[in-house]
């Protein structure tokens, strides 16, 4: 550390705030007839800071505080695609549903900004800050909605169960500090491998990070907030919530865990597989009886949370990759299921299964979208989905987990009966109306590259995996 | 000495916390409020955290529970009503508060903390703006981002349209 502060390398998260300023300096020269350009302006910043990310450097700098490295750099990128592909289906729908849509766009753009902070923290107090940062932002867009009773109370609940969760959080943070002097990642964990016998408080503190942070990812038993949310808050932002803010949390998780708390893996491990189990089962055993496509989608999000964490049972290379990788392959099929959904409600407006009924004959491109990212969530091939899920479980197998992953494929057999019920309604029931559905081209574009991300993972998984196996080299 | 302070401290803290949560006048709690926010800057005074102490009251006693008295008297709703602040289930609230206790009480009485000796009892304010403006200057400008963010939410959802 021989340059305690070296910006170049935080010139991407420099950029885009930057240019959140003038996302929202813009929003005063628009005419309200004109504020979908905010939007556009907002999707070439996002495409610039992906491009910068790409071609940043690596290295720490502000005293320890910031760690640039290809860990972060894959979150960033799952960011950022989430970013873009929500800007990219807000244009339309905010246009009919929504007042204030420069503050939409910038809130969205800070969010953004704080993961992409989080993804690179690496002491726990920047790792807080950061994650205040997106998930304030995302209390407010979830509240964006204010005539909107549904919108106002997803906003309210998110909002005080998000504060309850960061307070249970930063208490576990403290008694860390507390016990080992630092907050530093690096030291922590230094001063772990010191430590003869755990002190029962520091499995506490363990808990209650863990608790925190399965509040962001909407872990079982701490997802109560997220069919209400997920249900009231406008639909982009529901599908900003349901990728970007659970891959910050699980960003948070594996940085601290890995990076930090590796010594007592002996003590969480355990509790990540009761997780993984409840959320997995919960998720998707109540899903089944959803008749509103976003409260479905919610349930599901969970039920694919607790895939995710079946990846914290290995605790090797091959574990971290494996989330990654789930995660990318889990940000392009849900997106993209929302994407179809924005679609559809732009031009029906409901989100009710039922009123699904007969897409396939009004717009069959929404409609074949709609089954291909179903098929990569429930982890059919040659989808993405498969690739993330047979690696996840090929990290618990590695290290003898067997039950988990045979739970694991029987919950995806659950899944695939209430995914395919959505499909049997596009493809099996007649509507009252067979008028055609058009979508407007940034939402087709948007679909588009969805779908393209969801095939050409699951069809070429060997350059994705390669470029990703870089990062999981930070931590071993 | 010091222990004596520590319990006189608790006691009024844990009283009047217990006060806020439970009066059913929202404008009494809010007044018991001021109370628990002195009664931990007296905490941090007790420590020689001189800047923590001046801050507590400055920005707890003198700005969150002012702006808490102020909303409650602009909202008709709120001022002068009676309201309870418990909900139906007080039984299995209790007990997970019981257990939870008694948990921190078990593990903190295993826990051997780090005991620093002698605390220098001069001002800390110096040490703590330059760790600010140093070691700590990444975390000090997200959160200046932060308050950016929770303004631009205030007027969004305050504002009318």
């Amino acid at each position: 550390m021989n340059i305690p502060i070296d910006l170049s390398l935080l010139y991407p998260e420099l950029f885009l705030l930057v240019w959140t300023f003038v996302v929202l300096v813009a929003d005063f020269f628009t005419s309200e007839d004109s504020k979908p350009n905010i939007g556009y302006l907002s999707l070439i910043g996002l495409i610039i800071t992906a491009i910068l990310s790409l071609s940043s450097k690596q290295g720490t700098t502000f005293y320890g505080a910031f760690r640039a490295d290809t860990f972060g750099l894959s979150f960033n990128i799952i960011f950022i695609f989430s970013a873009i592909l929500t800007v990219a289906s807000s244009i339309e729908f905010a246009k009919k549903n929504l007042k204030h849509q420069g503050e939409f766009y910038g809130l969205i753009l800070f969010s953004t900004v704080g993961m992409m902070f989080l993804s690179a923290a690496d002491d726990l107090l920047i790792l807080y800050v950061s994650l205040e940062l997106a998930t304030i932002s995302l209390f407010i867009l979830s509240a964006f909605m204010k005539r909107d009773l549904k919108s106002t109370e997803a906003g309210m609940k998110y909002f005080i169960l998000g504060a309850a969760s960061s307070a249970i959080m930063i208490y576990g943070i403290s008694l860390i500090y507390g016990m080992t002097g630092s907050i530093s990642l690096h030291i922590i964990s230094l001063r772990l491998e010191e430590m003869l016998t755990l002190s029962p408080l520091f499995v506490l503190a363990i808990i209650f990070l863990i608790a925190g942070l399965s509040f962001k990812l909407a872990a079982v038993p701490f997802h109560m907030w997220c069919p209400d949310v997920y249900e009231g808050a406008p639909t982009p932002v529901t599908a900003y919530l349901s990728v970007a803010s659970k891959a910050a949390g699980l960003a948070a998780l594996i940085r601290i865990f890995y990076d930090s708390l590796q010594p007592a893996a002996a003590q969480w491990i355990p509790l990540f597989m009761a997780i993984a189990a409840m959320a997995m089962v919960l998720g998707n055993v109540v899903a089944i009886k959803q008749h509103n496509i976003k409260r479905l989608l919610a349930y599901s999000s969970i039920a694919q949370i607790g895939y995710v964490l079946v990846g914290f049972l290995g605790d090797s290379e091959l574990a971290v990759t494996s989330m990654v990788i789930y995660m990318l392959a889990y940000l392009f099929a849900n997106i993209g299921a929302f994407l179809v959904v924005i679609a559809f409600y732009n031009k029906i407006g409901s989100d009710e299964i039922t009123a699904y009924a007969g897409l396939s004959k009004r717009s069959p491109f929404l409609a074949i979208s709609m089954v291909i990212f179903l098929l990569s969530l429930v982890g059919i091939p040659p989808m993405a989905g498969f690739i993330g899920k047979f690696y996840l479980f090929s990290a618990a197998i590695q290290k003898g987990y067997y039950w988990i992953v045979v739970l694991a494929v029987l919950t995806s057999v659950v899944s695939l009966y209430y995914y395919m019920s959505v499909a049997y309604q596009m493809y099996f029931k007649t509507g009252d109306d067979d008028s055609k559905i058009s979508i407007e081209p940034t939402l087709a574009v948007a679909v588009a590259i969805a779908l393209a991300g969801t095939i050409l993972i699951g069809v070429f998984p060997s350059s994705v995996i390669s470029a990703v196996f870089g990062a999981s080299r930070a931590f071993f | 000495m010091g222990l004596a302070v520590f319990y006189i401290l608790a006691a009024v803290i844990l009283v009047s916390a217990l006060f806020v949560v439970t009066l059913r006048n929202i404008f009494h709690s809010a007044l018991m409020l001021i109370v628990c926010f002195f009664g931990v800057a007296g905490l941090y005074a007790s420590l020689n955290a001189d800047f923590l102490a001046a801050v507590q009251v400055l920005i707890y006693v003198g700005a969150v529970t002012i702006l808490i008295i102020f909303a409650v008297m602009v909202t008709h709703q709120l001022s002068g009503k009676k309201i309870r602040q418990y909900n139906d289930q007080p039984v299995p609230a209790g007990l997970i508060i019981i257990s939870l206790f008694l948990l921190f009480v078990v593990s903190l009485s295993k826990t051997g903390f780090e005991v620093v000796k002698s605390i220098s009892s001069s001002p800390t304010v110096e040490g703590i703006g330059k760790a600010l403006m140093t070691s700590y200057v990444l975390p000090f400008e997200v959160v200046s981002i932060v308050l950016l963010v929770a303004l631009i939410g205030a007027i969004v959802i305050a504002r009318k349209d």
